[in-house]
Formats: structure tokens, C-alpha cells, sequence
């Protein structure tokens, strides 16, 4: 009862504290009373301290298996381990709302701390912006579902966490989600705050710029890591259904990404002004919109959300981000006029403009096929579905749009691109993408999809190495260096351009992977008697037998398949069913030899018990690893572009002394 | 300046016209519209060699399944209409009789469905039956295999 009361009074103290420092942080700015300003300040750390404390409280609750409270009786049991205790604050809404507001007060004073001896025109308007979006996620706690909601009479154990999220990926994924999406406030504060001051110039992008970034890592790692995930354990073979809740993460995604590309085309040529305002809101709306997709109940069925206040509030704070924004770019219309034009239509600008449009094009389409079904059952009664087909149909194509403007962005000039330069830059990466094309055709890719894929691919890859080439020979040239010292230089000297071109590399090879493994895999099913066989692609499984052990949560059943390759053995791999006292049914424990080529991926789908025959499902899916890989290079080029330059500089000098 | 505008107004024009289009083709091919196993029944002969997707229970004791084949087959209700499904391969995790499913698949001449995807229906939140079981319980099932250590 204590932890129950003490909680939900923190969070109405702190949902009292970020309206009143968003209102002295206007007040203060507006009548330069500095003192207003400092209680402001003072008053979004209070605001911070409360909402740790009560997360702290929920973790005590839910560590202490305190099942008087609803939600740790709802997520954890008293059997759980320790971890999967902690994971249970974001193993449903109530939790995970809470983190969103922890991770939100946290920021606003990581922003505040940062900026306001420094930018002290505009942070009380951030300032406010960030409050506002904290009382929001409050409010819903406080008035529609509260996480510290009692429960009587005390259950004498838990009900936990779904088996499917008791695993160590639980730590990880939605965290990531979580700091993108928090992340993306950050900018979206910063645009508020230009157009509420005026000071539309490119302050607000210079100073969101890192912030963006990280967002944008973090929400590329959680989907990444996501998909990684679900392929390992969810026991489809598979890592992306576009379902929903994976859309409503793609979904700010696109913008995000179309927004970190339209900024530069400001910076440079002081145009797309209201554009990039657009896109920053439209992204943080989407962000809230995904949330809403997801935690109201509006999935399962239209009539579902109207049951629940959160959609309602979820709804009303989208409708208020978009109409507030959309009213203060219009009021500030006039200011926001651009002062550049584009000069031809061959040039860098343009190419990223098209870019542009092609991932707002892709975000409309998903964001089409995602509310479809819902507009329909809304309007007309009648339930259809959107299949994955709707969505590979209309993403293949934008997709390799998209690669093909990766290779030929960075090889145009800004400005003007010129005629002999185009030809001297684009020769190169064409012919090294028709050598790999001819060679991919050779190898036996026979399907134009793989083909175009495969141009695309090499085509970028082509104009990074190409790039790379010439900007280290011109150094060392001039410099004298040698080729190592002189690449480091440049990484170092426009990390933000080059730190780019790797993120690119780390796109290509993860869409290299989407499209091998979607388009060349293998599938068989087949029901064996112990001794008996498999073949499929270059291997042969041979079903040994069926083994069980003893789990601290769980049965598992398992099978040993033994993998051979022309006739020697390989491996033995393990695909299992695990289960569950209080589950009706089993769940799978897949098991894969993953290797850069190919993985061998097992399921084993269902088995006798006494273990005379099982039935699995044997997948060969080529190159799914690279997809991966893609997402590590997408970090790794992340890190370059924004590692603080003392830290690197100091690396390299270090690196330098040892050299000499 | 003019010109400049038109020109973008125009390739701005064609691009939107083109994602239209994938957009409209996409949609024709992947819409599937859902129905109930007596909305089939009432529509058969217009619904039949279309692709549709059903929804409904998995009828008590319906559930047939060959391992040698793979053949699955069973019935799925709305409680006022019967419908066959025939499948090959196995059925999803939490596919088990009495528990809702939507089965994704043509509606063949013959008068059954023939499915091509199975979708086994679980609410959001889950909750465990009334009574107890216990990881002994669980454990008698598989007295016959062999023991190891977990792999």
C-alpha cells in the first residue's frame, strides 16, 4: 500500500513540477526575470528526481515481488530471474510508460545542463516544449493507467512475463526503441523553440545535430537488433512480418532519416526551411502515433481503443503536436522564406531532395497498408488485411531507388555538376557494378530483383571506395604521407562526410542480405523416424533422437539432427520445444549454423512423445548474416560521424607517437 | 525562377503519380478481405478460387494431422457454420482446438479451404489457466526420451 500511494503521489508531484517549470521557463523568458529562469531549471531536476523515484519504486516492487501492486503481479513472478524482474517495467503499457517519462525527464535535464549558459535565448522555450511532452506521458499515468494501480486480495504469486520475452534481448531492444524515440523529442523541442523566438536561422539544426543522430542510431540499432531477435528465437525463420507495432518503428524511421538528409541541403543552401520544420514534427508525430498503434488496443480492433482512455489521450497529444507545429510554421511564414534556389536540376541538392521524396513516399505507403485495415472496418464494417505482398511490392522498388541515390548522391557537386566531372566520377562505380552484375548473373542469380539489387550494390560501393580513393591520393600526395596515415587524416578531418559514406556501406550490405535471403531461400518440412534423413541444398540431417532435461522454468525437448556436407559430418544442431507449466502449448527453441554464406536454420515443429518420429522444418537462408553486419557498420559510421573530435584527436596522436 | 518552379512542379507530379500506381497495384493484389465461415458458406459459389481469409475456432476434436504427409486438416467455426480446412505442414505455435485461428487460403471448388498460412489467435495479454501446473507435471509427459543435459 506504501509503494502504492507513494508512487502514484511522486508522479502527480512531478506531472505539478513540468507544468509549472514549462510556465516559469515562457514566464521568465518573456518578462527577463532570471530568477524565474533558475527556479525553472531547478524545478526540471526536482521534476527528473521524482519520476527516478518512482521508477525506482516500481523496480523495488517488482524485484521485492510486491504482488499488491497490479502490474508486478501482471509481469513478474516470484520464480523469475532477477533480470526478467527488472525487464518486467517494460514488459507492458504501464511500465513502459513510465521508462518513456524517465527517459524524457532525464533528457530535459541533460539538455538543460547543456545549453542554458550557452543558448539562454531559446532553452526556456525547450525547455517548456520538453515539459509539455513529460506531462504528457504523465498525465496518461496519472489519470488512465496508473503503474502503481493496487491489487486486492494479494495474489500468492505472479502472473510474469510471456515466455517469449523472458530473454536476455528483453534488456536490450526495447531500451534502444525507447532512447530513439525519447531521442527524437530533443530536435523536435529545438524546432519549437525557433519558431516561438524567431530565431529561424540554422541555430536549432547546429544544435540538434548530434542529438539527431543519436536518435537515429538508437532507433536503427533497436530495429536491427529487433529483427535480429526474431530470427534467433521466435522460431519462424524470419526477422520482419511488417506487422504494425515493426511498422510503427519504420515508420519514424523514414522521416528520421529523410530528415538528417534535408538538413544538410539547409545548411548549404539556406533552403527547405519549413521542410525540415515538417519533417522534425513529422517524425516526433509519428512517433507518438506508433506508440498509439501499439499501446491502444486499436490493432486488435477499431471497437477495442474506444474502450481505453489511452487512445483518446494518445490521439488528443497528436492532434496538439501537429496543429501546434503546423500553426507556428504558418505564423512564421513569412520568416521562413528561403533564401537559395536549386541551380540544376543535376546536382547534390537535387539528388537528396529526391531522396527525400522517395522515403516519404515509402513512409506514406507503410503508413497506407498499416492504418487500411483500420480505416475500413472504421468506415465501411468491413475487416480486410494488408498482406506482406502490399509491402514488399511497394518497397522493393523504392528500396533500390533509394541504393541507386546512395551511389550517385555523394558523386554529384553541390551546386551544378558539370558535364566531364560527371563522366570522370560516375565511370568508375558503373563499370565496377556491371563487372559484379555479369559476375552475380555468372554465379547463377537468375532473378531480376537479386540482379538490380546486385547493380544497385556495387554501384555504391563502387562510388564510397572511389571516393575514398581519390580523396587519400590526393592527400598523401600533398602531404606526404603514407596512404594508412593519410585515409585517417581524412576520416578525421570531415568525419561527418566520410562517417556517412560508411553508415551507406552498412545500409548496403544489410539490403544485399534482405534481398539474398528473401528471394533465394530454401524451405523443406518433413516428418522423420529416428535414423532417417533430410537433404536439402548441400546438406544432409539425419534425426538421432529426441532428448528432455529440466529447466529452472521449463521442459525442454530437443532433437539431435546431425548435419553433414558431401558426407562429412558438420554439426549437430538442436532445435527444441520448450514448455512451460501454464502454457498450453509449446514454444519453439529453434537452433541454425549461422555462416556469412548461408545459415542452416531448424525448427522442429512438432514430435511424438515418445519420441518416434518428429516433423521439422529445415530453412536454408542465404546471406541473412550480412544484415547484421550491415547494422554494426551503420553504428560503426555513426561513431566516427559524431565520437567528440578532442577523443579522437587524441587516439590519433597516440596512434601517430607510436608510428614514430 | 518561373520555369524552374514548373519543371519541379512537374517531376514532383510524376513521382506522386508513379507511387500512386504502386501503390493501387500493390493494394489490388495483396487486399484480402476477412470473413467468417458463415459469410463463406453464404457467398460460395461467388467466393469460390478467390483468396480469402478466415477467421474462427478450431472445432473440439476436429484437428486430423498426418506427420508422414503433412497433411493437416480441420474444421473451423463460427458456432453457427462448420467450414473444412485442409493444410500442409504443421500449424503454428499456439494453434490448438478450441482457441481461435485465421486461416489465410483459397476457397477450392471442392467445398473446403485450402490454406496456405495459419494463423493461431492469442490475446495480447496472456493469462494461464485456473489451475495450476506444475514443471513436474510437465516433465511426466516426456518420462520416455532420453534425459541429457541442456544443450
Amino acid at each position: 500500500m506504501m509503494i502504492a500511494s507513494l508512487g502514484h503521489f511522486g508522479l502527480f508531484l512531478a506531472l505539478a513540477l513540468s507544468v509549472y517549470a514549462g510556465a516559469a521557463a515562457i514566464g521568465g523568458a518573456r518578462a527577463g526575470r532570471e530568477d524565474w529562469l533558475a527556479s525553472s531549471r531547478n524545478a526540471v531536476l526536482a521534476q527528473f528526481c521524482l519520476v527516478t523515484l518512482a521508477l525506482l519504486l516500481l523496480e523495488y516492487a517488482l524485484l521485492t515481488s510486491d504482488f499488491s501492486l497490479r502490474y508486478v503481479a501482471h509481469n513478474s513472478t516470484r520464480g523469475s530471474l532477477t533480470r526478467y524482474k527488472i525487464a518486467g517495467l517494460w514488459g507492458s503499457l504501464e511500465g513502459s510508460l513510465l521508462l518513456w517519462a524517465w527517459l524524457q525527464s532525464g533528457f530535459a535535464v541533460l539538455v538543460v545542463a547543456r545549453y542554458h549558459d550557452r543558448h539562454p535565448a531559446v532553452l526556456p522555450y525547450v525547455q517548456a516544449v520538453l515539459q509539455g511532452i513529460s506531462a504528457f506521458f504523465l498525465v496518461v499515468m496519472t489519470f488512465a493507467v496508473n503503474p502503481f494501480t493496487p491489487l486486492a486480495p494479494i495474489p500468492p504469486d505472479g502472473r510474469g512475463l510471456n515466455p517469449l520475452l523472458e530473454v536476455t534481448d528483453m534488456l536490450v531492444h526495447p531500451l534502444l526503441l525507447y532512447l530513439g524515440y525519447v531521442g527524437f523529442s530533443v530536435p523536435f523541442a529545438f524546432a519549437m523553440a525557433a519558431l516561438l523566438t524567431g530565431r529561424l536561422s540554422d541555430e536549432w539544426l547546429r544544435l540538434t545535430r548530434r542529438w539527431t543522430i543519436l536518435a537515429w542510431v538508437c532507433l536503427t540499432a533497436g530495429i536491427f537488433y529487433g529483427g535480429w531477435w526474431s530470427y534467433r528465437t521466435l522460431g519462424w525463420g524470419g526477422y520482419w512480418a511488417w506487422d504494425p507495432v515493426e511498422n510503427a518503428s519504420f515508420m519514424p524511421w523514414l522521416t528520421g532519416t529523410a530528415f538528417i538528409h534535408s538538413v544538410m541541403i539547409q545548411e548549404r543552401k539556406r533552403m527547405l526551411k519549413v521542410w525540415n520544420l515538417l519533417l522534425i514534427t513529422l517524425t516526433f508525430a509519428l512517433v507518438i502515433f506508433g506508440t498509439f498503434l501499439t499501446r491502444s488496443g486499436i490493432l486488435g480492433s477499431v471497437h477495442a481503443f474506444a474502450d481505453g482512455p489511452v487512445g483518446i489521450l494518445f490521439l488528443g497529444f497528436l492532434a496538439l503536436v501537429l496543429l501546434g507545429a503546423l500553426g507556428l510554421i504558418a505564423y512564421r511564414a513569412d520568416a521562413l522564406k528561403g533564401h537559395g534556389t536549386l541551380d540544376a536540376l543535376v546536382s547534390r541538392e537535387s539528388a537528396f531532395l529526391l531522396n527525400n521524396v522517395v522515403l516519404l513516399g515509402l513512409c506514406f505507403t507503410v503508413f497506407l497498408g498499416t492504418i487500411f485495415p483500420l480505416l475500413t472496418e472504421a468506415l465501411r464494417g468491413t475487416k480486410i488485411s494488408v498482406g506482406t505482398p502490399y509491402f514488399n511490392r511497394v518497397s522493393v522498388p523504392l528500396g533500390l531507388a533509394l541504393l541507386l541515390l546512395m551511389g550517385i548522391g555523394p558523386l554529384l557537386a553541390w551546386g551544378r555538376a558539370s558535364g566531364p566531372q560527371l563522366r570522370r566520377n560516375f565511370l568508375k562505380p558503373a563499370l565496377l557494378a556491371a563487372a559484379g552484375t555479369a559476375l552475380a548473373a555468372l554465379l547463377g542469380l537468375r532473378q531480376a530483383a537479386a540482379l538490380a539489387a546486385g547493380f544497385c550494390a556495387c554501384f555504391v560501393i563502387g562510388a564510397i571506395a572511389w571516393e575514398f580513393a581519390t580523396a587519400t591520393r590526393t592527400r598523401a600526395r600533398a602531404t606526404g604521407e603514407s596512404w594508412v596515415q593519410a585515409w585517417a587524416a581524412l576520416l578525421l578531418k570531415s568525419r561527418r562526410r566520410y562517417g556517412g559514406l560508411i553508415v551507406h556501406l552498412g545500409v548496403v550490405l544489410a539490403i544485399v542480405g534482405i534481398a539474398m535471403s528473401s528471394l533465394y531461400k530454401v524451405e523443406r518440412e518433413a516428418t522423420l523416424k529416428p535414423g532417417e534423413r533430410l537433404a536439402i541444398g548441400p546438406y544432409t540431417l539425419q534425426f538421432q533422437d529426441l532428448q528432455a532435461a529440466e529447466r529452472p522454468t521449463h521442459i525442454l525437448v530437443w532433437a539431435n539432427l546431425a548435419v553433414s556436407e558431401a558426407g562429412t559430418l558438420r554439426a549437430t544442431l538442436r532445435p527444441g520445444q520448450r514448455f512451460y507449466p501454464n502454457q498450453q502449448t509449446p514454444f519453439a527453441s529453434v537452433d541454425a549454423r549461422y555462416h556469412w554464406q548461408a545459415d542452416l536454420y531448424t525448427i522442429l515443429s512438432t514430435f511424438e512423445r515418445d519420441g518416434s518420429s518428429a516433423t521439422f522444418k529445415v530453412l536454408i537462408n542465404p546471406m541473412i548474416a550480412w544484415i547484421w553486419l550491415g547494422g554494426g557498420v551503420i553504428v560503426l559510421g555513426v561513431l566516427v560521424a559524431v565520437l567528440p573530435e578532442r577523443r579522437l584527436a587524441l587516439l590519433t596522436v597516440r596512434a601517430k607517437a607510436q608510428v614514430a | 525562377m518561373r520555369g524552374h518552379r514548373r519543371k519541379y512542379l512537374l517531376a514532383g507530379g510524376v513521382v506522386l503519380a508513379a507511387l500512386g500506381g504502386l501503390v493501387y497495384s500493390g493494394m489490388r493484389e495483396a487486399l484480402v478481405y476477412f470473413y467468417t465461415p458463415t459469410e463463406v458458406q453464404a457467398q460460395a459459389a461467388a467466393l469460390r478460387g478467390k483468396a480469402l481469409r478466415v477467421g474462427g475456432m478450431v472445432a473440439a476434436g476436429s484437428v486430423h494431422w498426418e506427420p508422414q504427409t503433412l497433411r493437416l486438416t480441420f474444421v473451423l467455426t463460427d458456432g453457427q457454420t462448420q467450414l473444412p480446412v485442409r493444410h500442409t505442414g504443421t500449424a503454428p505455435d499456439l494453434f490448438q482446438e478450441g482457441a481461435g485461428a485465421v486461416v489465410e487460403g483459397t476457397w477450392v471448388p471442392e467445398g473446403y479451404l485450402r490454406a496456405s498460412t495459419i494463423m493461431a489467435k492469442h490475446s495480447e495479454e496472456y493469462r494461464p489457466p485456473a489451475h495450476p501446473e506444475t514443471l513436474a507435471g510437465k516433465k511426466a509427459l516426456f518420462q520416455s526420451l532420453r534425459p541429457g543435459e541442456t544443450p
